[in-house]
C-alpha cells in the first residue's frame, strides 16, 4: 500500500512534464528543459538515498534497504555501485546518500583509518562525530580472503596463506582497492613474507574471470561472494589472522529520520553467511539484483509487493539522467568554450595556454578526473562532478574548432570588415562568429558525441544514467545488461549526431553552404 | 586645389624589411590618382596605411588637414570607402547585406537605404534581381560591382581601390574599367586607385605616383614619366609594360 503511494507519487511528478513536452512550441523548448531539470533534482531532493558499492552483494543488500524502506513507506532511491568505499562514504558525509551497505573492519581499516582493531560501540563513537550512525551487524562477516582454483590448490599443496610462500611463481591478480587498502596487499605480504613478483591490478569481475582461464593463479575476494563456489574456488585459510572481521552493517546519516533507521535495523541478524551467499548466488544467476533481495523477503515470510521498477521505466530514468548530464555539461562547454576559443585565436601566451589547458584536461582518463574533483569540497559525489568532468571534458573540441574557425577567415575578409568602419563587437559578432560557424558547430557536435560516451562513466560516482547498467553489467559478466546501457547510449549519439546535422542547417548561414 | 590625404615623412618597416622609406604624398581632392609600381613596391602598404589598417612607424598621415587619433579612427574609416581584388564580400551575407551593412550599422531608415540602393544599382550598372544572391551565387564581375557599391554606399569623401579589377578576365575587365571611370567623373571621386598595368593608369590617371622598392620614384601625367623618367627604373618600368601591350 505504501509502496503504491509512492509510485504515484513519483509518477505525479513526472506528469506536468509531460504535457509541457506536448504543448512545447519553438520558443518554449528552453523553458521546458529549465522545468523538466528542476523536477529531475526535485524529485532527487525528496526520497531516501541508498548507496551501494561495485560488487554484487552491495548491490543486493542497497537492494534490500531499498525494499525495507519502502516497505515502511519511504520513497527511495538506489544509486548502484557506486566507485568505491571512499568515494561512498564521503557522500554519505555530503547528504548525497542517505545510507549504505558497509563491513565494520573496512569502516575501522578505511574510514577511521585506525590500525587496531576496535569494537562495534568504539566504531560508533567514531562515527557519531561525523554525523554518521550504524545498525548493528545484520548476521554475516564477509572477510577479505585470497582464493585459487581448487585445482591449483590441491595440486600444490596450498591449504593457508602462509603455504603460498613456498610458490613464488604463482601470479597475483588483485582489486586496485585491495592494493591500496590498510588492510590490503601491501601489509598483507609483510606478514606473511610473501615472495611473488607477478602482481597486477585487475577489476574485481574479470579477475574471476582471469583466474577461471589461468591467466592470473590468487585473487582476493569476499568470502561471500557466489563465484567461490560456482568456479570452484578454495578459499585460503589466514592462519596468522591477518584481516580483521567484516562483519555487514548499514551505515546510515543520523539526520535520517527514526522510522527510516527503525526499518534498516530490522535487518539486523537476519542474514547468515549461507543465505547471504545464496541470495548474492541467485542475484548473479538472475542477473537482478532485485530478484536476489526480494528472495530474502521470501524467505523472511513477508509478501512480495514490490517488483523492482520496470524496464522500460529504468530506461527512461537512465536516459533522461544521461541526458541531464551531458546536455548541462555540453552547454556548460558552449558558454565557455566558445569564448575561450575567441580568445585562443588571437594566438599569444594566452592563447598557447588556453589551448595547452584544454588538451591536457583531455589526456587525464576520466575516472582519473572524477577521482581529482571528488575530494574538492564543492564537488564531493554528486551529479555536479559528473556534469564538471564532462564540461572540461567537452571543451577542447569547442575551443580548438572556434579557434581555428576564427583563422581561417581570409586576412582579406578581415581587413574588409575592419577597413568599413565596424567596431570591434559587431565584426565579431556578425561577420566572423557567423563565418567560424561551421567549424565552431562541428566541434560543439564532437564534444556532444563525446559527452554521451564519456557520461557512461558518471554512474561511478553514483551520478546515474546509462552507465548503471553497464557498471553492474560488467560486474555480473552479463552482456545483456551491458549492452541495455551501451546500446541505448550508441543510439543517443548516433541522434545527437543527427539532431546537430539539421541544427547546421538552421545555424550556418546559407551563403557559406553554397 | 587643397589635399584631402597629406603623408608626411611616413615609414613603415616589418621586422628586418623597409616596405615604405619615408614617404611624403598628397592626394588632390576630386581627382584619381594611381599607385603604380612592381609588385612589393609599398603601393598597397600605403593604401593600408591610410585607411589605418596598419600604423605607420614614424610620420603623420592627416585626412582633411588634420591628423588621425585613435578616437576618430572608426570615424575615418566610414569616410573612406574600400575596394580589393574579389570585392572582399562577406560570404555569409546577400550581396544587398553586404551593401546596407555599414548603413544598418549606423541606423539610417530603411527608406534612405532603398533609394541609395536603387541609385547605387544604376550607377554600378548592376541588376537589382541579383540583390537577394549570395557572393558565391555571382561572378566576379558582378562581386566586383556589389563590392564597389559596398564602397560607396556611405558616400564616401575618399575611394582606395586596391587592384580591384586583378582578377577578371580582359572582357569583363574592359568594362568595369568603363563603368568606374564614368562613376568617379560624375561623383567627382576623389580615388586612390592601385594597378600594376599602365594602360589602366593612363586610362584612370590624373596624376600617376610611381613606386619602387617602398619610395615614390616620380609623380606626373603618363607624358611626364614617358618623357622625362625621374631615373632609369622609371624608363625601364615603361618600356617594359609598352613591350608586353606591344606584342
Amino acid at each position: 500500500m505504501n509502496a503504491l503511494r509512492s509510485t504515484r507519487g513519483q509518477r505525479d511528478r513526472s506528469e506536468p512534464e509531460v504535457h509541457l513536452a506536448r504543448r512545447a512550441r519553438p520558443g518554449a523548448l528552453l523553458r521546458v528543459f529549465l522545468i523538466l531539470v528542476a523536477g529531475v533534482s526535485a524529485a532527487s531532493a525528496n526520497p531516501i538515498v541508498i548507496g551501494s558499492k561495485k560488487f554484487t552483494e552491495s548491490y543486493v543488500l542497497g537492494e534490500i534497504a531499498r525494499r525495507a524502506l519502502n516497505d515502511a513507506g519511504f520513497a527511495t532511491e538506489h544509486r548502484q555501485g557506486m566507485g568505491g568505499t571512499i568515494i561512498l562514504w564521503q557522500a554519505l558525509r555530503g547528504g548525497q546518500i542517505d545510507a549504505y551497505p558497509e563491513y565494520t573492519g573496512t569502516i575501522a581499516q578505511e574510514i577511521l583509518r585506525n590500525g587496531h582493531q576496535l569494537s562495534f560501540q568504539e566504531i560508533r563513537d567514531a562515527l557519531r562525530k561525523f554525523g554518521a550512525g550504524m545498525t548493528e551487524p545484520l548476521g554475516f562477516n564477509n572477510t577479505y580472503a585470497l582464493v585459487m582454483r581448487r585445482s591449483e590448490a590441491q595440486r600444490l599443496g596450498v591449504r593457508t596463506i602462509s603455504d603460498l610462500r613456498k610458490h613464488p611463481e604463482l601470479k597475483f591478480g588483485l582489486t586496485h582497492e585491495f592494493l591500496d587498502r590498510q588492510d590490503g596487499w601491501r601489509p598483507l605480504r609483510e606478514r606473511y613474507g610473501l615472495p611473488q613478483q607477478s602482481v597486477i591490478g585487475i577489476d574485481h569481475a574479470l579477475g574471476y574471470a582471469a583466474l577461471a582461464n589461468g591467466s592470473i593463479d590468487v585473487k582476493d575476494a569476499y568470502s561471500t561472494d557466489a563465484k567461490i563456489e560456482e568456479n570452484e574456488l578454495v578459499v585460503l585459510e589466514d592462519d596468522l589472522r591477518f584481516f580483521p572481521t567484516y562483519e555487514a552493517v548499514f551505515l546510515f546519516r543520523s539526520s535520517m529520520s527514526p522510522d527510516a533507521i527503525n526499518a534498516l535495523r530490522r535487518l539486523e541478524g537476519t542474514l547468515d553467511e549461507k543465505r547471504i551467499s545464496h541470495l548474492n548466488m541467485e542475484a548473479e544467476r538472475a542477473k537482478n539484483y532485485t530478484f536476489g533481495a526480494n528472495l530474502y523477503f521470501e524467505d523472511g515470510g513477508k509478501s512480495p509487493n514490490s517488483l523492482g521498477e520496470t524496464f522500460p521505466h529504468k530506461l527512461a530514468r537512465w536516459t533522461l539522467r544521461h541526458l541531464e548530464l551531458a546536455g548541462f555539461s555540453l552547454l556548460l562547454s558552449v558558454i565557455i568554450g566558445i569564448p575561450l576559443g575567441i580568445v585562443a585565436s588571437r594566438g599569444g601566451l594566452i592563447g598557447q595556454a588556453i589551448l595547452g589547458f584544454t588538451s591536457i584536461v583531455q589526456t587525464i582518463p576520466a575516472l582519473a578526473l572524477l577521482a581529482l574533483l571528488v575530494p574538492v569540497p564543492f564537488f564531493g559525489i554528486s551529479v555536479r562532478t559528473a556534469i564538471t568532468a564532462l564540461f572540461l571534458y567537452g571543451l577542447l573540441p569547442i575551443v580548438r574548432n572556434t579557434a581555428s574557425g576564427l583563422q581561417d577567415i581570409p586576412r582579406s575578409l578581415r581587413e574588409s570588415a575592419v577597413a568599413l568602419g565596424l567596431t570591434s563587437f559587431t565584426r565579431l559578432w556578425e561577420i566572423y562568429l557567423p563565418m567560424a560557424s561551421r567549424s565552431i558547430l562541428s566541434g560543439i557536435k564532437t564534444s556532444a558525441v563525446i559527452n554521451i560516451g564519456t557520461a557512461t562513466l558518471a554512474a561511478l560516482i553514483g551520478a546515474g544514467g546509462l552507465g548503471e547498467p553497464i557498471l553492474s553489467g560488467l560486474n555480473l559478466n552479463d552482456h545483456i545488461t551491458i549492452l541495455q546501457g551501451a546500446i541505448p547510449a550508441a543510439l543517443l549519439a548516433l541522434l545527437v549526431q543527427w539532431f546537430f546535422d539539421v541544427l547546421d542547417r538552421v545555424l550556418i548561414p546559407k551563403g557559406l553552404r553554397l | 586645389m587643397s589635399a584631402l590625404v597629406k603623408l608626411i615623412d611616413v615609414r613603415k618597416r616589418y621586422a628586418d624589411a623597409i616596405v615604405l622609406h619615408a614617404t611624403n604624398l598628397s592626394i588632390e581632392r576630386g581627382k584619381t590618382t594611381i599607385l603604380i609600381g612592381p609588385s612589393g613596391c609599398g603601393k598597397s602598404t600605403l593604401l593600408r596605411l591610410i585607411i589605418r589598417l596598419i600604423e605607420p612607424d614614424s610620420g603623420l598621415i592627416e585626412f582633411n588637414g588634420g591628423p588621425v587619433t585613435a578616437d576618430t579612427i572608426v570615424t575615418l574609416r566610414r569616410r573612406i570607402g574600400y575596394v580589393i581584388q574579389e570585392g572582399g564580400l562577406f560570404p555569409h551575407l546577400t550581396a544587398r547585406a553586404n551593401v546596407l551593412l555599414m548603413a544598418r550599422h549606423i541606423g539610417k531608415s530603411e527608406d534612405e537605404m532603398r533609394t541609395r540602393l536603387a541609385d547605387l544599382c544604376d550607377l554600378t550598372r548592376f541588376s537589382a534581381n541579383l540583390l537577394p544572391r549570395y557572393p558565391l551565387e555571382l561572378s566576379g564581375g558582378q562581386r566586383q560591382r556589389v563590392g564597389l557599391m559596398r564602397a560607396l554606399m556611405l558616400s564616401p569623401e575618399l575611394l582606395l581601390l586596391d587592384e580591384p579589377l586583378g582578377a577578371l578576365d580582359p572582357l569583363v575587365r574592359a568594362a568595369l574599367q568603363k563603368d568606374l571611370k564614368e562613376i568617379f567623373v560624375r561623383l567627382q571621386q576623389t580615388a586612390l586607385f592601385v594597378t600594376h598595368d599602365l594602360a589602366e593608369a593612363t586610362y584612370f590617371g590624373d596624376e600617376i605616383v610611381l613606386m619602387n622598392e617602398g619610395r615614390v620614384v616620380q609623380k606626373g601625367s603618363v607624358t611626364d614619366l614617358r618623357e622625362k623618367p625621374a631615373d632609369p627604373f622609371v624608363a625601364e618600368f615603361i618600356n617594359a609594360q609598352r613591350g608586353v601591350t606591344l606584342t
